[in-house]
């Protein structure tokens, strides 16, 4: 028997909940568990999170969409955050993210065409000494020159 | 005997390829067939050198760096297992003047030590702190940390020990440690450094604190932008379980106390204590007006101590040397040390720690030696995004609490950002706001609303449309947010906005109109 794509998800997300029920204040580590279970935290979701906890669909939405972490759609292949707080403002961020821009073909809280690539503004990654930085799928990057911002896009797109 | 060739695994140091480093040492010992090993320890905050390759000899541990990978065969073929020259090479790490000139109280171990080998951890003077607070009363222990001075290195730098005495005072049927490792503002890194560094230290410093107070419970509340501090604070707690520093009986005391982390979700206003304790629940981050008092009501309602990452980090030291040790760095009543993060525009960043006293000049030009650019200095932001700009004219200011609130400034959690004379302060003003904006809970509206007005306003100004007029109504607002917000995000927002118009009015002047395309 085919299951639908969305009792799929109810299914997985219960799993989810299950692992971290036990916890005080469960809430935002189910989130990001059901994060990375399926890359961003589906609309299906969020009326079983409510139930489980006990608490209102508006409640639980509110908390999702309060936290700039949770995805509310799936994300490119690869992402690349770069950093935009004073430290590395004062080594030439906005020069690092205009060029990833340009090589990307996309804007800040965009994803590329071809799906492979999201791009993110963060604000500190706590590499201020080593300015200017960014994270790509989880990895630092610090004092990117133009030679290791066109590394980095080239990875990414690979 | 085997060789120990030190390579670090902090974050600074992994965004500069310690990594690849590590492996092309590995290859090459094996390739050399060499008796040698490689240690990953913390940072020792040369981050100019990072990643800072060590190799202890018999005549102490010798650095070199800044290596990269393809170095790696030249410093084998210098002879660096034995301390051979090597133009990387900067003598014995202890003595590189950026580390002689620092009193490391905090930081003693971090970058020394193998984060997570508790053996290291013990033979470097760890646990005996929390040793000797088992056999103490808890209203010792809080004592000895009032004595000590020690105050909030969070930024607002209310007494550690007053704190901790509230929560001991209160009853109730269960009461937390919250340790505050949302580390968010710009220019600061200490907090990650110690939880990458040295995890131990803030293991011992929370159950400390849980003694103390009669908290069984504790929470690392650690932003999700880092994913490495979070992993080594939970194998450390792993590590420190399975000794019997945490559970049932600390150090085999009848005290129990037991940890966990938890991880942010690039909330920023979650740095600030009641929207922290919020996200923690499991609601949204948003500030609870204060009283009630976190230290009576606080998480789930119940008498809480939450207290930043080196506030905690510096109390095994105080109850090992004893509070008059600690009391006797700084000056006023900042005592102790704290941890400088050098950031920015600057020739030697890194942390520096040092008793309380130094002057920001000092700091930017001794230490930090000036830009790395070469231009002049002309700004410096200390203690974050919500801090002020500080010019030259001001460099003089002592670091001290009261001697940088006196001067409109605060030293926050110690960052300072360097900013060279192409910084147009305009723009900082402006960025500032922005921040406010996308950070702001919404809970307030002079913060909710007076930071978007407050972006409009400055894109006016430098349109050059009614400059003066809208200076005056910047002013305004930002005394509105300074007095009429419930945290320190719109509070103190005005602090980079004012200090930027008043200390570089220039960059608020008309500017010059572009040539006309036609």
């Amino acid at each position: 028997m085919l299951q639908t794509q969305s009792t799929q998800i109810e299914a997985r997300t219960r799993a989810v909940i299950a692992d971290n029920i036990g916890l005080e204040g469960p809430l935002l580590p189910i989130l990001h568990a059901i994060q990375d279970e399926f890359g961003y935290v589906p609309d299906e979701s969020l009326p079983v999170i409510a139930d489980a906890l006990n608490i209102s669909n508006a409640e639980t939405y509110g908390v999702v969409s309060f936290y700039h972490d949770y995805r509310r759609a799936p994300a490119g292949r690869h992402v690349i955050k770069v950093c935009q707080a004073e430290a590395c403002q004062s080594m030439g961020s906005d020069r690092v993210a205009r060029r990833i821009q340009e090589l990307l073909g996309i804007g800040l809280h965009e994803t590329t065409p071809d799906g492979r690539v999201t791009l993110e503004p963060v604000y500190c990654l706590g590499l201020c000494s080593c300015a200017p930085a960014a994270m790509v799928d989880g990895a630092v990057h610090g004092r990117l020159d133009d030679d290791a911002v066109e590394a980095l896009v080239a990875e990414a797109r690979g | 005997m085997t060789t120990t060739i030190f390579v670090p695994r902090d974050a600074a140091a992994l965004a500069l390829g310690a990594d690849r480093v590590a492996a092309a040492i590995e290859r090459e010992i094996e390739a050399r067939g060499l008796d040698a090993h490689v240690v990953r320890n913390g940072s020792r905050g040369l981050h100019w050198l990072e990643p800072l390759v060590e190799v202890r000899t018999e005549g102490g541990r010798i650095a070199y760096g800044p290596v990269k990978p393809a170095d790696v065969p030249g410093l084998f073929d210098a002879g660096f297992l034995t301390g051979g020259m090597h133009r990387l090479r900067h003598g014995r790490t202890k003595e590189i003047p950026f580390l002689a000139r620092q009193t490391r109280l905090t930081f003693a171990r971090c970058g020394v030590t193998d984060p997570l080998s508790l053996d290291d951890y013990r033979k470097y003077g760890g646990l005996r702190g929390l040793e000797n607070a088992v056999k103490m009363a808890p209203l010792d222990i809080v004592k000895q940390v009032t004595e000590s001075g020690l105050r909030g290195r969070g930024g607002a730098g209310f007494p550690t020990g007053i704190k901790w005495q509230t929560v001991h005072d209160a009853s109730a049927a269960n009461k937390y440690i919250v340790c505050n490792a949302d580390e968010g503002d710009s220019g600061t890194f200490a907090d990650r450094m110690i939880m990458e560094g040295d995890p131990f230290v803030l293991i011992e410093g929370m159950a400390i604190a849980g003694i103390a107070t009669g908290a069984t419970k504790g929470y690392i509340y650690i932003r999700s932008e880092y994913p490495h501090a979070v992993a080594t604070m939970r194998e450390a707690i792993g590590i420190a379980r399975r000794a019997g520093i945490l559970g049932w009986n600390v150090l085999g005391s009848p005290n129990m106390f037991d940890m966990e982390v938890r991880v942010g979700a690039g909330a920023y206003v979650c740095g600030e204590e009641t929207s922290l304790l919020n996200s923690l629940e499991g609601r949204r981050g948003v500030v609870r007006a204060k009283p009630p008092l976190p230290a009576l009501q606080g998480l789930f309602g119940k008498p809480t101590v939450v207290n930043n990452v080196i506030s905690l980090a510096s109390v095994p030291v105080i109850l090992d040397r004893g509070p008059a040790f600690y009391k006797d760095y700084g000056m006023g009543r900042s005592r102790g040390t704290i941890p400088l993060q050098i950031a920015g525009n600057v020739k030697y960043g890194g942390l520096f720690e040092t008793a309380f006293g130094l002057s920001l000049g000092e700091i930017v030009y001794d230490i930090a030696g000036g830009t790395a650019t070469g231009r002049p200095v002309k700004a410096v932001q200390v203690g974050g995004p919500l801090g002020a700009y500080f010019p030259p004219a001001l460099f003089d200011t002592l670091f001290d609490y009261e001697a940088f609130a006196a001067r409109d400034g605060l030293i926050g959690h110690a960052g300072i950002t360097v900013f060279d004379d192409t910084a147009d302060m305009l723009k900082q003003a402006r960025f500032a706001m922005e921040f406010c904006a996308i950070e702001s809970c919404g809970k307030c509206t002079p913060c909710r609303i007076g930071s978007t007005r407050g972006v409009e306003t400055l894109d006016k100004i430098a349109a050059g449309i009614q400059p003066v007029k809208n200076l005056e109504l910047v002013a305004d607002l930002c005394n509105t947010m300074k007095f009429g917000s419930l945290c320190a995000l719109g509070g103190f927002t005005p602090y980079p906005v004012m200090s930027a118009i008043n200390h570089f009015p220039d960059d608020f002047a008309p500017r010059a109109v572009p040539a006309a395309a036609e």
